[in-house]
Order: structure tokens, then C-alpha cells, then sequence
């Protein structure tokens, strides 16, 4: 197994020349590789052993506190439906970090994209809401297009004017919270009760609930993760940014379009994460409220290394953290540990399944000591 | 000093027209000017030392995103083991120490591991979040303040004086003290060149028999120091609580304020003093209120000047050569 990874991963460069973008072809290989598995599991034993020995110097029976937060999140009345109605948007935000990600982009912009749909996809679902399900469908389009162009800003910054992607995603992250804010309690502050940061409720008819147990927001999510997939692997869109991210010298060479390239991708990141606002607003609170994003933009970034930039990868991630995260409340019911444990648990998982070393200690082989996945910073 | 003059001529003339442009303000808008300045400083004082942070780190080859993360830890440390203690000299050491630590974390996962480096910046930044929101606890208090420093004969210079050198704890001369220093040790000694060195072409570093991993391990830990003293500032000198997020952004302000300022100590500091005076006439837009601009626009003026001033330098400076790269040895 290291053989053929060995094989994929040629020995680094020696002398890296200083501006051209070193070759990154082993890296995707090594990403997608099977090997990265075995290794995934290995860092989520180690983490939830080290969230057990912290939850045990709380003071609180580790067993009794794992199994409560699986039980609050997947056994009682109603809670399947809530963990997968969380598991949406995180599926999304993920998806959000994981196109861009291949593209050699490291999209941390996820929160405000999201936040973008959430308020505008309340807003439109609200005006629309006398159209019934076509009113949620408009909401969900316009979230979509609104976070894509978030995500444009970004990509035309990175492509035109070389602009950091980290450092523009982070600083329009603080730029829409306080716009976001500022139309919730201005002008599209719900009537009535001034002072609350709140949008209109939006109408019975134009609500995302769940049928049968299983939220519409959840099949839209896991039908967009295949989506991914397919384009990704199966289309030559998908060719060009694996292309993109593995060796843009290379890529190009071959004629691929670099500045359209990286602009799409953002821009698709951007509305996928935009898509996860609107299915959030119209899905749980009904509305928008600044505080209806929590992390989840945030946790996108984890869930796309955890899935190590797989789009299908990421359903069982963002499965994971959406169970932690809806357990966590009926946890602090039951035990008083805070919710914020999630917060910890999640870094954890993320600290394990992001260090290279993990895989050299499991393989000793020379390929696994790259890291999980690449971005760039200079060109 | 003539071809110094002559070489840095745009320089010059723009740090003329600024001081004048200052003391012009200060003498006709009395009423407001002092604290509109002192406010800008105070602002100011941690994107200096984090912006010093990432310029050591790019100048070594080795960027750095963990900046928000350090800071957050170093301030969550200083504060509570300050708290804990009932010293504040403890807190002051605790938060140094974190930021050192975190560094730490940071040069052994890029440079030793060969992690991505903006990845294992997001994975500090992230855990740094974690690990503070969890074991937050509300109800604390400091035992005590950070003393001001006076610095004698400066302090009488007006404008200049009342704003760098009075009046403030002596976090904020450090601050100083510190962009001066680095430049210095950047631009004149040898610990300065073979740093540039190493961040600019490793190999030829290494070929003259600089051990390239090493000064990167050790200049990225060091380094963090700062990031701990600009943590510490922000919940033991700037406040006197640890919240949620405290940092809110700074760190990567302060990555922005580094890229304009030419990867150069001395340009990072006036970029954010500049910064600084954006923000403080954005709270002044909110207190005299002569605008109709919601507080909630007015507070992300800094965030959006960022975008604006990035998109117009980003693409007329020149980062170090060889920054995100890690090293690797032909022989290895």
C-alpha cells in the first residue's frame, strides 16, 4: 500500500524554485487513497478516548455522558428528525470548504456565506410565502445566488488582485455579521417587537419541515453531496479543478482557465454555503436571527478534513458532528457539562485527523507524512 | 542620509504629510482629536505585536494564521491564571508562555510534520476556540492593573508624547519597542539576514550552512511570545474580562496589516496605526452620530478598509520567496 503511494507521491522537490507552485500531484492522490480510512477511525478512537478523560475530570461517568449524547441525539421522540434537520446545513457548509479545497483554495468564509442565505432566504421565503412551496424554493435560489456572489467577491480578489482567500473570507465573515445584524433589527426587523434582532416569521405553506421524519432540507443536502461527487470525478469541470489543485503549472500548460477556475469554485463554495443558510432559516427557526448561524460555517472546516475533501465523505462526517451538536444539548440537561464540549470535542477530532504524523505512526511510510490536504499561500 | 532620503523619497514625504496632517487635526478639533487618537493607538497596540508575529514568521518561510489562536490563548491564560493566583505578574507570564507554547505547536506541526501551513493555522485557531469556550467561567476578576508607564522627556512632546509614550500600561512602549527591534534585527545582524535567507531561497540557506529547519522552529516559537504579550494586552490591559471570541479577527487584521506594510516591522506598525485612526473614526461616527449610519454598518469600517486597501497592495508587494513552502533536504 505505502508502495503505490510512494509511487503517486514522487520525492519532494529538493530545491522547491522560489515562484513556481510546487507540484502537488501526490497530494490528492494520497488524498482520496484509501490508506486515509484506516486513519480517519484511528483519530476519532483517539479523540473521543481524549474527550472521555476530559469529561471525566468534570467529573462526570465518560460512558453515561457518550451514551446520553447519543440518546438525546438519535433515540428519543423526534430526535433523529432533529440531528438530520442539523446535519443539513452541515453537510453544506462542508461541501463549501471541499470544492474549494480541491482547487487548492482553503475557503474559511463559510460562516458569513451562510449567514448571507440565512437572511436573505428568510426574507424572500417571508415575501413569497403566499406562493406556498414555490415561496421556500425562491428563498433557497436567492440564498444560493447571493452566497455564490459572496464567494465571487472572493475568488475575483484571489484571481485578480491576489488577495488571500483566508484573509478576505475571514474579513467579509465579520462584514456580513454586521450587515446581517444591522437588517434584522432595520429594515427587515420583524414588526412589532423592536429591539429583537429577528426577521418576519415565514408562512406555514412556505416552511421546510420534514416528511415522514426525514427534513427536506436533509434530502437536498445529501442529493447536492452526490452531486459534487459526480462532477467532481466524473466530469471534466471536475478534471479541471482537480487539475487546479494538483499542479497549476500543469494545469496551465494544459489550458485551463486558472482565474475562471478559482472564481468558480469560490463562487460555487459560496452558494452551497449560502444554500445552507436559507434550508436553515426556513427549516428550524422559521426566520432569521443572528444567532441561528452558531458555527456552523466553522464546523464546515472540520467536516470537509474529516471527509478529507470527499464530497460523499462529508455525509458521514457532517453526521457526526450534527449528532454531537444535537446531543450536546440534552447532555447539559442531564450531566451539566456545557454544550461547549462539542466546541472541544470537534477540535480535537480535527487536531488528530489533520496531523500528518498519525498516519506515519500507523503506515511508517513516507507518503502518509504529507499533510491532509494543501492549500497555497504565495502564488 | 542624502541617498537614504533619496531611496526611501515616497516614504518620507507620506510620513511628512501624515504627522503634519495629524497635528493639523489636533490643533483645530481640539474637542475630539486627543481621544480619537488615543483611541486609534490603542487599537493599535495588539495588531503591532501580532502583525510583528507573522512578519517574523513569513520572513522565515513560514506563514501564519494562528495569530487569533495564540492571541486567544494567551489572553484566556493571562486572565484566568491572573485571576487564580492573585497576581498579576503570574497572568502577565502565563499568557507569554501560552503564546510561546502555541507557537510552539505551530513551528512543530509546519516545519517539523510538513503540515500545510495555513491549515495547521486554521487547526490552532480552531482549537484555541474550543479549548476557551469550554473551560470559560464567568464571575472572574483581575487583582489588579497593568501599571502605566511614563517615558520621561518624550511624554512632553504634545500629540506624539500624550499618545506613544503617557498614559499608557508598558505593554504599549513594548509594542514599540518591539517593531523597532525586529526591524532592526532584521535588517542589521546576522540572526536578520539568515532569517531573510531562509524564508527567501531555503536552499542556498541550507548550502551555506544555515540549519534551515531550526532557525524556522525557533523564530516561529519565539515568535509567538508577541502573540501571547498582544493576548495579554487585549483581557488584562484593553479590558479587564476574558469573552468569547475576544480577538475578533484581529489576528488575521493583523496578517492583512503585514502584507500592506511590505512584510517591513516599521511599515506594519504606521499600517496599523492607520488602522487604528479607521476604526476610531468609526466610533466617532457613532458617538457624535452627524451621520445616519447604523452602528452596525460603523463597526465593520475596519473589515471592509482591509478588503479595499488588500485589493488595491496586495498585488504591488512581494512576499518572501519561499512562505507556505516547507524545506524538505535532497538527501532526506
Amino acid at each position: 500500500m505505502s508502495e503505490t503511494s510512494t509511487a503517486a507521491q514522487p520525492s519532494p522537490p529538493a530545491e522547491p524554485t522560489p515562484r513556481e507552485p510546487r507540484d502537488r500531484g501526490g497530494l490528492l492522490a494520497y488524498l482520496i487513497g484509501h490508506q486515509s480510512g484506516v486513519v480517519i477511525v484511528v483519530a476519532l478512537v483517539i479523540s473521543l478516548l481524549v474527550g472521555a478523560a476530559l469529561i471525566r475530570y468534570q467529573g462526570v461517568n465518560p460512558a453515561y455522558a457518550y451514551e446520553t449524547l447519543l440518546r438525546e441525539a438519535l433515540v428519543t421522540d423526534g430526535a433523529l428528525t432533529r440531528t438530520l434537520q442539523k446535519t443539513a446545513p452541515l453537510v453544506l457548509t462542508g461541501l463549501a470548504v471541499v470544492l474549494p479545497l480541491r482547487v487548492g483554495l482553503f475557503n474559511i468564509g463559510g460562516q458569513g456565506q451562510l449567514v448571507t442565505g440565512a437572511v436573505i432566504g428568510a426574507w424572500v421565503a417571508y415575501v413569497a410565502g403566499g406562493l406556498g412551496f414555490v415561496g421556500a424554493l425562491l428563498g433557497m435560489v436567492v440564498g444560493v445566488a447571493l452566497g455564490a456572489v459572496v464567494g465571487w467577491v472572493v475568488g475575483v480578489l484571489k484571481a485578480y488582485r491576489g488577495v488571500h482567500e483566508v484573509i478576505s473570507t475571514i474579513m467579509l465573515n465579520y462584514i456580513i455579521a454586521g450587515i446581517s445584524f444591522w437588517l434584522a433589527v432595520g429594515p427587515l426587523a420583524a414588526a412589532g417587537n423592536s429591539g429583537i434582532a429577528q426577521t418576519e416569521l415565514i408562512p406555514e405553506a412556505a416552511r421546510l419541515d420534514a416528511v415522514a421524519g426525514v427534513p427536506v432540507a436533509f434530502v437536498i443536502a445529501a442529493l447536492l453531496a452526490v452531486v459534487c461527487w459526480w462532477v467532481l470525478s466524473r466530469t471534466t469541470l471536475g478534471f479541471r479543478f482537480n487539475t487546479v489543485g494538483a499542479n497549476r503549472g500543469a494545469a496551465r500548460y494544459a489550458g485551463i482557465p486558472l482565474n475562471r477556475i478559482v472564481i468558480l469554485a469560490m463562487a460555487a463554495g459560496g452558494g452551497l454555503a449560502g444554500l445552507a443558510g436559507a434550508l436553515e432559516a426556513e427549516g428550524t427557526l422559521h426566520r432569521f436571527q443572528p444567532a441561528i448561524a452558531g458555527s456552523l460555517g466553522f464546523d464546515g472546516i472540520t467536516i470537509a478534513l474529516l471527509a478529507r475533501a470527499n464530497p460523499l465523505a462529508t455525509l458521514p462526517a457532517a453526521l457526526l458532528v450534527g449528532i454531537l451538536r444535537t446531543g450536546a444539548a440534552g447532555l447539559q440537561f442531564s450531566t451539566g457539562i456545557a454544550p461547549e464540549i462539542v466546541d472541544l470535542l470537534l477540535a480535537i477530532i480535527l487536531l488528530m485527523v489533520s496531523i500528518p504524523v498519525l498516519g506515519t505512526w500507523l503506515f511508517r511510510s513516507r507518503a502518509a507524512k504529507v499533510s491532509v490536504a494543501s492549500t497555497s499561500w504565495g502564488s | 542620509m542624502g541617498t537614504w532620503v533619496q531611496k526611501n523619497r515616497t516614504t518620507v514625504v507620506l510620513a511628512v504629510v501624515v504627522v503634519v496632517a495629524a497635528y493639523v487635526f489636533y490643533y483645530a478639533k481640539n474637542d475630539i482629536a486627543p481621544s480619537m487618537f488615543g483611541a486609534a493607538w490603542d487599537y493599535a497596540i495588539p495588531l503591532v505585536l501580532a502583525a510583528l508575529v507573522g512578519v517574523i514568521g513569513e520572513r522565515s518561510g513560514v506563514v501564519n494564521i494562528g495569530i487569533e489562536g495564540q492571541m486567544l490563548l494567551a489572553a484566556f491564560a493571562g486572565f484566568f491564571s491572573a485571576a487564580a493566583t492573585g497576581s498579576m505578574v503570574v497572568g502577565i507570564l502565563a499568557g507569554i508562555g501560552t503564546g510561546l507554547l502555541a507557537g510552539g505547536f505551530l513551528a512543530w506541526t509546519t516545519v517539523r510534520w510538513r503540515m500545510d501551513q495555513i491549515i495547521a493555522g486554521v487547526v490552532l485557531n480552531i482549537i484555541a476556540t474550543g479549548i476557551t469556550s469550554f473551560y470559560l467561567k464567568s464571575g472572574e476578576i483581575l487583582p489588579g492593573v497593568i501599571p502605566n508607564l511614563r517615558v520621561p522627556l518624550l511624554a512632553d512632546i504634545p500629540l506624539l508624547g500624550e499618545v506613544f509614550f503617557s498614559g499608557r500600561s508598558w505593554i504599549a512602549s513594548v509594542a514599540i519597542v518591539a517593531a523597532i527591534g525586529v526591524h532592526l534585527m532584521l535588517f542589521h545582524t546576522r540572526w536578520g539576514l539568515r532569517t531573510r535567507a531562509v524564508g527567501e531561497y531555503p536552499s542556498a540557506a541550507d548550502t551555506a550552512g544555515i540549519n534551515v529547519e531550526r532557525l524556522r522552529m525557533i523564530n516561529v516559537t519565539v515568535a509567538g511570545s508577541l502573540a501571547g504579550l498582544a493576548g495579554v494586552y487585549l483581557s488584562m490591559d484593553a479590558s479587564s474580562s476574558f469573552e468569547r471570541d475576544m480577538t475578533a479577527g484581529r489576528g488575521f487584521l493583523a496578517l492583512a496589516i503585514m502584507i500592506m506594510g511590505a512584510w517591513r516591522p516599521l511599515r506594519a506598525m504606521a499600517m496599523a496605526v492607520f488602522f487604528g485612526f479607521v476604526n476610531a473614526v468609526a466610533s466617532q461616527l457613532q458617538q457624535t452620530g452627524g451621520f445616519s449610519v447604523p452602528p452596525q454598518l460603523t463597526g465593520t469600517l475596519p473589515y471592509v478598509a482591509v478588503l479595499v486597501v488588500l485589493a488595491v497592495a496586495a498585488g504591488r508587494v512581494r512576499p518572501p520567496g519561499a512562505v507556505g513552502q516547507p524545506y524538505v533536504k535532497k538527501d532526506q
